[in-house]
């Protein structure tokens, strides 16, 4: 291989993958002057943004004037037990709004409320009425309508090609390299700054809501250039995904259900959640159905019903109910609207969840409960970032949405991710624009480490034998599935390292059959490297946190330690090539935004009503 | 139970079908079946494929002829002893096996005005009724798996894609031209560019699309209708003349 008949491109800025994240991310870098590449593994507006269902969290009082943006942030932070660094929970709860304005002025079609406005939904952890929504169909509205303004901005997309590695000069970004999945062939990048907008790594659990997409790219390249993993052991199991049949088990089951009204019931047809509401969120949840249907009806002062409880919550009450012996035929809890609102009404708020069931299940939700159960779901944890720019520790270096850390704390609420992805797609935007502008002398490209990369991807090629990257795959899956699931002990998660060591052994000899056009095994083989990294980050990460939260659940550390309140576990590579996993200690927050997440709802909602 | 396939494997200098016997379970799609045969048969079988649940129409092939999204399409759908023969969409240029170069779509979209919004009402809102929004919605729920440009002769048997946008971007169209919002005009080059009168409403689209949008009648047609006002309504064009209103 000659590197210099690799073709090379140059951008002021690289912004990696192409969900809500990195389109928010490129448009605003166009905004911003800079010359712009948006890169993505698949077609433009077929990342999983398109799977968010249920809507986006926005105080923008239309339903309710009571809302307010410190009312949005308590949420979130409650929500996250804690764990969110508190200045990007505010920045998001502050600048939500206006970038749910910014998508209606660019062409988003809201449901709309009797006078006209966006319509807002209540979600689970939320206090009032707050997501914005189309349908159970909001991401792709979202998608959509950054797509079409997008492509009239000026930055260039370049579809189906796969990231491999960063490129760096020194200690700061210079580009990176990547491959044209339709023909093999490698590119050279060549930039000022790069975003990272790669999303999670549902993709190393057997029972996911994530597409092939979801292999952890953005935390396998970030930790090998230097840059640090935090909170990684928060891994989000929404409580609803489809359990039947075995092929699309995982499949996401919108919140939006529990949302209109939808319940939940074990094999003895009893409303179990009205036995898991802990302690934190007693006072501000109903503790009888009466309550929780008159809610429903908007009865003034009747309690949320216990459903819509934080997702770490439900989730684990489902898992008690099947391990109790009370689930469903196939292993789950039946969650049920047909009892609770018309067939009608159901296929006008729900229309694509009607559709999914009808055709993949063959059941009508009109009609029939659904059975579901925990699915994995989102990384809470992620890149970690300053707060403000999004910079990571790499000079140079970007990220938002899923793949950034921080925003979620230990659970992410539902509705919070589509407004993450444009509050901070557009943060770091201005971040990775203004480094650029600043930064006084151009990165130059190392050929050596270009070379390096493309030598380790046709390596997989070009092997006589070796191992078939499909098997090590469904192995890790299984891996991870049965030792670093949902409840988690010392036993099972060492039990879990000791395999990925094993696995990583097998990947060292790893094999793609066939040519290097629009090969999936290759593909498959690629993204082996960077979901054995992320499951050994997640793996490693969730074994020193010695304690329950959130995402997090240890059987052997139950509940919520305060002495774990104070650290963030932090993951790097260390000088020799082993990963590290350290306790480092968070900062102290900001005086005012503590007191706002502590203070009792009536005395927040007092001083609200005071101030306007 | 043992079921027999026939998929398509080759790339643009050609190809042929290739047989592969797998295993099916119960409750299974095409694109399972298709997964389980690459993992265990054809570890290169090249299919395009993102959410597994009808929401990104990324999958979109053609499934004993006919245009489908795989992941949507159950295996009982067909008899127990029936050969399920897959073949990528035939509008566009294979690139390999069951994948196509859909980019021409793209180009398409690239072309269209995007939407020009009015100015906003004295409180900083817009304010649209849902009944204004539901037509305009109804288009929105288009996954862009572009089965309707596959079926569409206009671009399919006639390949003429320099004179027709596809019933997919008069779908695009029409969610602009009604959105309450929008100030654009886009007649002209409904007309002329994107070539409304291409379609003779066989309604071969509507059929196809997994969305159930109905493409021809609420998209195409009252696009056509709005361009017949523009050119050949005399009692319209003077009263636009006069009045100065684009509708």
């Amino acid at each position: 291989m000659d590197i210099k008949e690799i073709k090379s491109i140059e951008h002021d800025v690289l912004v990696i993958g192409a969900g809500g994240a990195g389109l928010r991310a490129a448009i605003e870098c166009s905004a911003q002057g800079m010359d712009t590449a948006l890169i993505c593994k698949s077609l433009l507006g077929k990342a999983h943004t398109v799977m968010a269902e249920g809507g986006m969290a926005a105080a923008l009082r239309n339903v309710d004037k009571r809302d307010h943006w410190k009312i949005h942030f308590r949420d979130t932070m409650r929500g996250g037990k804690f764990m969110n660094a508190y200045r990007m929970a505010e920045l998001h709860a502050k600048q939500a709004p206006d970038r749910v304005r910014e998508l209606e002025e660019w062409g988003a079609v809201f449901d709309r409320t009797k006078d006209g406005l966006i319509n807002q939904r209540n979600f689970g952890g939320h206090r009032y009425p707050r997501l914005a929504h189309v349908g159970d169909r909001t991401g792709l509205e979202l998608i959509r309508t950054l797509q079409d303004h997008g492509i009239h901005q000026g930055f260039k997309t370049y579809m189906e090609y796969s990231v491999l590695d960063l490129l760096k000069d020194g200690e700061k970004i210079a580009g990176c390299v990547a491959m044209v999945r339709d023909t093999g062939q490698f590119v050279i990048f060549k930039a000022k700054a790069v975003i990272f907008a790669t999303g999670g790594a549902g993709k190393a659990w057997k029972v996911t809501s994530n597409s092939w997409e979801y292999t952890g790219d953005g935390y396998a390249m970030a930790y090998e250039a230097g840059a640090e993993l935090m909170d990684i052991e928060f891994t989000q199991f929404h409580p609803t995904g489809m359990v039947w049949p075995p092929s699309v088990a995982g499949i996401l089951v919108t919140e939006g259900v529990r949302g209109e009204g939808g319940i939940l019931k074990n094999s003895n047809g009893k409303r179990f959640m009205f036995d898991n509401i802990p302690e934190r969120f007693a006072p501000e949840t109903a503790d009888t159905e009466e309550e929780g249907n008159n809610w429903l009806k908007g009865v003034d002062g009747a309690r949320r019903p216990p459903e819509l409880l934080t997702r770490d919550v439900v989730a684990r009450a489902i898992m008690k109910e099947v391990k109790e012996g009370r689930g469903t035929p196939h292993g789950g809890a039946f969650l049920d609207i047909a009892s609770r609102q018309g067939a009608d009404y159901i296929k006008r708020k729900l229309p694509s969840m009607y559709h999914q069931f009808k055709v993949l299940a063959e059941l009508d939700i009109t009609t029939d409960p659904m059975e579901v159960g925990p699915t994995l779901h989102y990384f809470m944890g992620g890149i970690r970032v300053d707060p403000d720019s999004q910079m990571s520790k790499v000079p140079g270096l970007f990220a938002c949405g899923e793949c950034s850390a921080g925003m979620h704390g230990a659970n992410r609420l539902g509705g919070n991710s589509l407004s993450d992805l444009i509050v901070f797609g557009r943060l770091a935007g201005i971040g990775a624009s203004e480094y650029s502008k600043n930064l006084s002398n151009a990165p130059t490209i190392d050929n050596g480490q270009a070379e390096k990369i493309i030598r380790n991807a046709t390596d997989i090629l070009n092997r006589e034998r070796g191992e078939n990257p499909y098997l090590m795959h469904d192995e890790l899956k299984d891996n991870m599935q049965m030792q670093v699931g949902i409840v988690r002990t010392e036993e099972e998660l060492l039990a879990g390292i000791d395999k990925i060591e094993e696995i990583k052994k097998k990947f060292a000899n790893v094999k793609a059959e066939g040519a290097s056009q629009y090969n999936p095994g290759w593909h498959q083989a690629l993204s082996m490297r960077n979901l054995l990294i992320t499951s050994e980050a997640v793996a490693k990460a969730a074994n020193l946190r010695k304690e329950s939260r959130g995402g997090h659940t240890r059987l052997d550390y139950e509940g919520e330690r305060d002495e774990w309140l104070n650290v963030n576990v932090v993951i790097s590579k260390a000088g020799d090539g082993e990963m590290r996993v350290e306790k480092v200690k968070r900062k102290d927050p900001d005086p005012e935004l503590k007191r706002i997440a502590q203070s009792k709802i009536e005395d927040l909602e007092k001083e609200i009503g005071l101030e306007s | 139970m043992k079921r027999l396939f026939k998929l398509w494997r080759g790339d643009s200098t050609g190809g042929d079908f290739k047989e592969y016997e797998t295993d099916v379970t119960e409750g299974m799609v095409v694109l399972d079946a298709i997964h389980k045969i690459q993992a265990e048969q054809a570890n290169d079988l090249a299919v395009r494929w993102n959410c597994k649940a009808g929401k990104c129409g990324s999958c979109s092939v053609e499934i004993n002829g006919v245009p489908k999204l795989a992941c949507m399409t159950r295996m009982n759908e067909f008899q127990e002893d029936q050969t399920i023969t897959v073949n990528p969409m035939k509008t566009f240029p294979v690139i390999r096996d069951l994948v196509t170069d859909v980019s021409w779509n793209y180009e398409q979209n690239k072309k269209i005005k995007p939407l020009k919004p009015r100015p906003r009402d004295a409180d900083g809102e817009y304010r649209m009724m849902q009944e204004d929004v539901d037509r305009v919605q109804e288009f929105r729920k288009c996954i862009e798996c572009y089965l309707c440009q596959d079926t569409c002769h206009v671009l399919r048997d006639q390949q003429q894609k320099d004179k027709f946008v596809g019933p997919r971007f008069m779908i695009r169209l029409a969610s602009l031209e009604m959105h309450p919002l929008d100030t654009e005009d886009r007649i002209p080059e409904i007309r002329d560019e994107y070539g409304s009168g291409m379609c003779n409403i066989t309604k071969c689209c509507t059929v196809v699309c997994p969305e159930h949008i109905q493409i021809t009648d609420n998209g195409i047609i009252p696009l056509k209708e709005r361009v017949v006002d523009r050119y050949y309504d005399p009692v319209l064009w003077l009263w636009r003349k006069i009045t100065g209103n684009k509708n």
